[in-house]
């Protein structure tokens, strides 16, 4: 799967549920929200080598 | 994880609310609370016209759409600050808030130029008057005062602002570690017209979480900017925001409780010791805003050094 979020590219070759995909890439989920092929999931879905995953961040400020 | 109104795949889990929705159920669910905080704490009502302040960002895009929604009278307004930082900032931001007001027959955009009005832009304003580059306290008063210049001259009862509960929690977090009692006081969802010269400033998505507002703009497609102010980095407000993130984390409904339980125990006489002891008011000589100088407010003073 590929994995975007911000200016970062992740690829991954596993099957892995949305928060241990979180956890891999050092994200917390309260900050951030995860589409999957265009479609928001929760944290239990399991995402497959070939989902393209947008990590949107959504912590604004200044 | 399925929602709890139909059982269809949930879209998304809110583990402060111990409940899940998909994409059907939640928008009108961010709806209701949003009426349901304007309703709680009186924010308006739906005979006076509100003026939201629109950045081209998810918060106050959404606040838009969702107070359109809700058969509100309601305009937005833009201030171009003339930020670039190397993307285009103030022009991509702009026109995102003007797509909406095309997409949205009924409402309207009133744009503020602050280079064509004022004859520079924010950056070469606090370029001038400060030594530290980053011209956010600028920013902050520029956008003051013409918000409120804006509200006033329109005949609008309200302007309303997208903050939401990471950026409420965030600033009451900033103003106990500093201690800044003053603004415990005044801190909250309604800022009340109290004074001759000021609109009423509230702020619908007090109770929501800023993921809330992002996952209604995205479900709805509402196209915001997602690049950030450039100046932006390193804010203090962006650093309490991850510290309570980490606390939400390990313990949800943090951010939640810390806001909504100060409210209510300021209610109940909380700070009620700290003398209240506002400056005498004057109108400004040349923008007729309050001010406690003696003849010109510090915005109108910014341009008095051009």
């Amino acid at each position: 799967m590929q994995v975007t979020y911000r200016d970062k590219v992740w690829t991954f070759d596993e099957t892995l549920t949305v928060s241990q995909l979180l956890r891999r890439i050092k994200v917390l989920p309260e900050s951030v929200l995860v589409i999957r092929n265009g479609t928001l999931v929760t944290e239990d879905q399991q995402l497959s080598s070939a989902d393209e995953i947008r990590i949107v961040a959504v912590i604004s400020g200044g | 994880m399925r929602c709890r109104i139909c059982g269809a795949p949930a879209v998304i889990n809110m583990r402060q609310h111990k409940l899940s929705l998909c994409a059907e159920h939640y928008p009108p669910w961010l709806i209701r609370q949003t009426a349901r905080a304007i309703h709680k704490y009186r924010m308006f009502t739906a005979e006076e016209r509100v003026l939201v302040a629109v950045s081209g960002g998810k918060d106050s895009l959404t606040l838009w759409d969702v107070l359109l929604k809700l058969g509100y009278q309601v305009d937005g307004m833009y201030i171009d600050l003339g930020i670039d930082g190397g993307f285009g900032y103030s022009a991509q931001s702009k026109a995102k808030a003007s797509a909406f007001e095309a997409a949205h027959p009924g409402t309207r955009l009133l744009v503020v130029d602050i280079v064509a009005t004022y004859g520079e832009s924010v950056l070469d304003v606090a370029a001038r008057v400060q030594k530290e580059l980053r011209p956010c306290a600028i920013c902050g008063l520029i956008k003051r005062h013409e918000m409120n210049r804006m509200a006033l001259e329109g005949g609008y009862s309200v302007l309303a602002t997208g903050h939401n509960l990471d950026d409420e929690a965030a600033s009451l977090f900033g103003n106990v570690l500093h201690w800044q009692v003053g603004y415990l006081r005044r801190q909250g969802p309604v800022l009340p017209a109290d004074a001759e010269g000021f609109a009423r400033k509230v702020k619908p998505f007090c109770r929501l979480y800023e993921r809330e507002t992002a996952a209604y703009a995205l479900l709805e497609g509402i196209d915001y900017i997602y690049e950030e102010c450039p100046f932006a980095t390193g804010a203090t407000s962006i650093q309490h925001k991850e510290t309570l993130t980490q606390m939400e984390h390990k313990t949800p409904g943090t951010k939640m409780h810390f806001y909504v339980n100060f409210l209510r125990a300021r209610e109940e006489g909380l700070l009620s010791n700290v003398e209240d002891d506002p400056p005498a008011l004057r109108s400004c000589e040349r923008c007729g805003q309050p001010t406690t100088s003696e003849r010109l407010c510090r915005f109108c003073r910014l341009w008095a050094r051009a």
